[in-house]
């Protein structure tokens, strides 16, 4: 079965059209030589009924757990009406709108989206969407090299409170373009950027500021913005969109606000989804529109004066500037974009605003409960936005190990990538978790620790 | 048909070049370039002061389904763009020739004159790619 | 004529919002947070009801052609139907719920799916190695240019910094070069549509990294002289790039592995009928032979005594490194993994012949209209170009014009001005799934379209006449732009 229409007749009315003796026939001018028998050991199909069986067999081997890992990727609420409406067919099976006609849906929707990133974010204009938060950290470098032609260099520095796989991956794609990244240590006692650190940086084309950073912890970003520019680098902000409901947004920090906002759009209505498909979102100044890579919609009219909506700046993209272009991405993220831009519609401001804070504040009595436990501290000094970094009197790891047997993610282990802290775990409630999640928790815990059971209600 | 003015020099690139009474060149592209590449909508153009050599691409031109370089056709520096072309592209679709110059370039002393072409050898060059 | 949609903005009020979906929070919720830290004024974002939101998005659900509500024969795109239990099966609860970092014991099913893709995806295309992290065909594309640098690096060979693409190529080849630090030289091909070998040998030498080649071309036909290709590259110390994107057409038939190419990527969006959602998501797996396995992007699915876990930079320490945050777009890999389940062998054997089959179909029903194939003497592959550079001269009509008319009858345009050293030209694909019948009515709308050239052309040159708009002033949107909505119309967009 491979979903094809026809009928024996069909094909024989089409060989004779055609003037074929066969189907194999249409394959002569593939060299002989080149023929194989390429499919073997591929398994036979499975019919839909089958499929089904196998794949709700494999899911729930995976099971449902309660979940405090963050790290990049965070479980919200997503409104039953977000993904009823995208997974519809004309959104869902529809291309790129590239014939603008017969796309305005889609086109209208990324308009909107556009307008809505650029309030969320205090800028002035954002594009379609990039594929994820961390490739959209390697784009912003590369436009930052494009629209800071003044700097001497393709430096870019990046504090070590960024997103340690964003850090990779942004190496990973621009390193081939001779941009090199320059770690920024942290503060031990609080865990964000202190200027004062930073030596060296003269020359350099910009600077990454993550908020709130990998630790949840809040940087000064107003002094680092200022900071940067009065070194004539620019700001590369990478931002979780719900904290936008409290806090200030890259357009506003410093006296001039960030020059290039990115993020991981997931949030806002995707789903987990073991870490994709996601969308990164890109908001800038707009004297730097056209230094920006992706695809943009613009609003405009038709030949009879009705608006209309259509892919815009294009001579910025792959299709027409080749091996000139911005970047070589295609795509953007639609259909995600278009699941975000229902949830924002539904959420408004002041429903991130409250995701944001019921979030925070789950957190914060997670915090509470589990520093009560025998030998378990907060990290940090200072505020952070709900997510945190706790320190243990012993590895992580087996702990981890304990709760998962409990079903409890308990969250993040830094050991890998930040062995410096000791044992010390990365974790994150959102405003899914009830208070009687975060008891269980750190029940679980307790008992793993031998401490005695926690009291119900103590938070 | 479009106009190829016997006054100025051309490139193979479509580019023309006006030598100016006090040395410099002004450059723009021809009457042919901009209508193949149909309405402009955006030109970028040289920093002021920026060295350039003969065959160097130095400017863009963009319209809505294509994007062209523009190359200097001699060496020196750039020392004037045109300021109306940032808010009025469409000044080259109108005026190639005059109001639509892209930049004034003060040719090195010691600089191999690039290869430019007469308004006969342009001509001519422009009759050879019609099919 | 549908009337004007308004945008979600116009929809709202001061005080109206889908409240039943906002969490409740307690006074002192953020008590904690530092004044200067705070947001000082709100974000403008829509203040509508639920049933605002559900009905304006509806609405623009349907502005839009899709593959469930027209043909679509978007030349290079392979828009074939996306089988509904693809999506049903991949987006079951524990799948969408799974974190990225939660620990492989609770994934072993996800991995198990994975790694029979990474297995699958070997098998099909005659590479010894997967890895499926990247997240589009471009970033495909990406990480498989990267890969031949390192090869050539990790050799002691760092002049090789030169990648041969045809002029016919898509633009992501040459810019994905560049992307990769590489410079470009385009090669010509010959009238019937193959590369040049002259030009190709004299291209080639020691600062040749590789060649990026999609075969079928993009111009729908077979490359015949992939044999000696393969010979000339790999004679100059180049390596063989094989661009996915028309995989379709050779399922089953012959494997880009057993044509001498060392990296591969496959769009799983076009050729393994994952969703294309309005422009994305897609997967850009990527496949390799032995010398370039050790270069893959991490992270990759490894199965160790029967048990599943990712395979990092640790394990693979020559890997060019991660390219997304997590591990791509798993959902979408999982959507392809029930695709190739429930087609099989067989039925992914049937993909080909009858891709193939409905392209040569409707080549050879279009030139019995009178329309001009632009390789004539060549078979079609799973797609074919027309051109109506004779048309255009006649009539001033343009394949444009053909096009946006082609809409009016319900049928979404072919890819149009691609590649671009063609001229008026159409790239059109059936794919396999379409009937005979739909590609009869088709065949109708053109011929209906190619009389209405003589006896009304304004009809078609003013096209489309049923849509939400009329064609749209694409200079207007560039120089006065006009991208986020703020209360103005859009006559009054201001300039600049």
């Amino acid at each position: 079965m491979a979903f094809i229409p026809h009928t024996p007749a069909d094909v024989r009315e089409m060989l004779a059209a055609i003037g074929a003796a066969d189907v194999e026939a249409l394959f002569d001018e593939i060299p002989a030589g080149l023929r194989s028998e390429p499919l073997a050991g591929v398994p036979e199909a499975l019919n839909e009924m089958r499929i089904g069986r196998l794949l709700r067999e494999r899911a729930a081997a995976d099971g449902m757990v309660l979940s405090f890992i963050g790290a990049g990727a965070y479980e919200h609420h997503i409104p039953a009406a977000v993904w009823a409406i995208a997974s519809r067919g004309e959104f869902y099976t529809s291309y790129t709108p590239y014939q603008a006609e017969a796309s305005q849906g889609t086109l209208q929707l990324i308009y909107e989206y556009q307008t809505m990133i650029a309030s969320l974010t205090g800028m002035e204009v954002a594009n379609a969407s990039l594929y994820d938060g961390a490739s959209s950290l390697a784009e912003a470098a590369l436009m930052a090299v494009r629209a800071n032609r003044k700097a001497p260099s393709r430096r870019i520095l990046v504090p070590a409170t960024t997103h340690p796989h964003y850090r990779q991956v942004a190496r990973a794609i621009t390193g081939r373009q001779g941009l090199s990244f320059d770690v920024l240590p942290y503060d031990a006692d609080e865990g964000i950027l202190a200027t004062s650190d930073i030596v060296a940086a003269a020359g350099a084309v910009a600077l990454v500021v993550q908020q709130p950073n990998f630790f949840g912890r809040l940087e000064e970003v107003d002094a680092l913005t200022d900071w940067a520019h009065a070194q004539g680098m620019l700001v590369i902000a990478v931002v979780n969109p719900i904290s936008l409901g409290l806090l200030e947004p890259p357009g506003a920090w410093g006296g001039r606000g960030a020059d290039i906002v990115v993020g991981e759009g997931q949030p806002l209505g995707v789903p987990l989804s073991s870490g994709g498909p996601y969308f990164g979102f890109m908001a800038t100044r707009k004297e730097f529109v056209r230094h920006m890579p992706g695809r943009i919609v613009g609003r405009t009219l038709d030949t009879s004066g009705r608006e209309g909506y259509t892919l815009t700046l294009q001579a910025r993209e792959q299709h027409i500037r080749r091996a000139k272009a911005t970047s070589n991405i295609c795509t953007n993220q639609g259909l995600l974009v278009t699941a975000a831009t229902i949830y924002l519609s539904l959420m408004g401001a002041q429903g991130i605003e409250r995701t944001a804070a019921a979030s925070h504040a789950r957190t914060r009595e997670l915090l509470a409960a589990l520093v009560r436990l025998p030998g378990v501290r907060t990290a940090f000094r200072g505020p952070c936005f709900h997510e945190a970094v706790l320190r243990f009197d012993r590895p992580v790891a087996p702990l981890l190990e304990g709760l998962a047997r409990d079903g409890i993610l308990g969250g993040f282990d830094l050991a890998g990538h930040y062995p410096e802290l000791g044992p010390a775990l990365l974790v994150c409630a959102t405003e899914t978790k009830t208070s009687a999640d975060v008891e269980r928790y750190a029940a679980a815990l307790g008992r793993l620790l031998g401490a005695p059971p926690v009291p119900a209600g103590i938070c | 048909m479009s106009t190829v003015p016997a006054e100025l020099e051309y490139t193979d690139a479509h580019e023309w070049l006006r030598r100016l009474p006090d040395g410099t060149v002004e450059v723009g592209i021809t009457d042919h370039a901009q209508h193949s590449l149909g309405d402009l909508v955006y030109v970028e153009l040289p920093e002021v002061g920026r060295a350039v050599k003969a065959g160097e691409a130095c400017a863009v031109v963009e319209s809505v389904k294509s994007a062209s370089d523009v190359y200097s056709p001699v060496t020196g520096e750039v020392i004037a763009c045109n300021p109306v072309l940032e808010k009025a592209p469409e000044t080259i679709n109108q005026d190639p020739y005059r109001a639509g110059w892209m930049m004034r370039v003060r040719v090195a002393p010691d600089a191999v004159a690039g290869a430019v072409l007469s308004a006969a050898q342009y001509t001519e060059f422009l009759d050879g790619k019609d099919d | 004529m549908q009337s004007r949609e308004p945008t979600i903005f116009e929809y709202g009020a001061p005080g109206r919002g889908a409240t039943d979906q906002w969490p409740q929070i307690e006074a002192d919720a953020v008590a904690d947070l530092p004044q200067r830290l705070r947001r000082k004024r709100r974000a403008m974002l829509p203040e509508v009801s639920e049933l605002d939101a559900v009905r304006h998005f509806t609405r623009l659900s349907q502005r839009n052609f899709s593959i469930d509500t027209h043909f679509y024969p978007l030349g290079s795109c392979t828009m074939k139907y996306n089988p509904k239990a693809c999506n049903q099966y991949a987006t079951l609860p524990e799948f969408l719920g799974r974190h990225p970092l939660a620990p492989v014991s609770q994934g072993q099913g996800l991995l198990a799916c994975l790694h029979e893709l990474q297995e699958i995806l070997q098998l099909v295309t005659g590479m010894r190695a997967v890895s499926l992290t990247p997240m589009a065909g471009a970033q495909g594309e990406f990480a498989g240019v990267s890969m031949i640098r390192a090869y050539h690096e990790a050799r002691g060979d760092h002049e090789r910094l030169e990648i041969v693409v045809p002029e016919a190529a898509h633009g992501t080849n040459p810019a994905t070069a560049t992307m990769c630090g590489c410079t470009v030289r385009e090669i010509p091909v010959d009238a019937d549509g193959d590369v040049d070998l002259a030009a190709l040998q004299s291209a080639v030498g020691p600062r040749t990294a590789g060649i990026m080649l999609t075969n079928p071309s993009t111009l729908g036909v077979f490359e015949r002289h992939i044999a000696d290709i393969e010979r000339i590259v790999h004679g100059a110390g180049g390596l063989l790039y094989y661009d996915g994107a028309n995989l379709n057409a050779i399922l089953g038939k012959v494997r880009p592995g057993d044509m001498g190419f060392d990296v591969i990527h496959m769009n799983l969006h076009k050729t393994f009928s994952t969703p294309h959602g309005g422009g994305g998501p897609g997967a850009g797996a990527v496949g390799v032979n032995d010398r370039l396995a050790p270069f893959l992007p991490v992270p990759i699915v490894g199965k160790d005594d029967g048990r599943y876990r990712w395979l990092e930079e640790k394990d693979r320490p020559q890997t060019i490194g991660r390219l997304s945050a997590f591990m791509g777009n798993v959902g979408v890999l999982l959507r392809a993994y029930v695709y190739i389940r429930m087609l099989g062998r067989d039925g992914l054997r049937q993909v080909a012949d009858h891709a193939t089959l409905n392209a040569n179909y409707l080549c050879a029903r279009l030139k019995a209209l009178g329309l001009d194939a632009a390789y004539p003497n060549r078979r079609a592959s799973h797609e074919f170009l027309i051109t109506l550079k004779r048309q255009a001269r006649e009539s001033e009509v343009t394949a444009m014009d053909v096009a946006k008319r082609l809409l009016d009858f319900g049928y979404h345009a072919p890819t149009t001005y691609f590649p671009l050293l063609v001229p008026e030209c159409l790239l059109i694909e059936p794919t396999e799934t379409e009937s005979k019948a739909t590609l009869d009515g088709f065949v109708a709308a053109f011929a209906a379209i190619l009389r209405e050239i003589v006896e009304d052309r304004e009809r078609v040159k003013s096209a489309p006449h049923t849509l939400p708009v009329q064609r749209l002033d694409d200079v207007r949107a560039a120089k006065q732009l006009d991208l986020t909505w703020t209360g103005a119309p859009a006559a009054d967009s201001a300039r600049g």
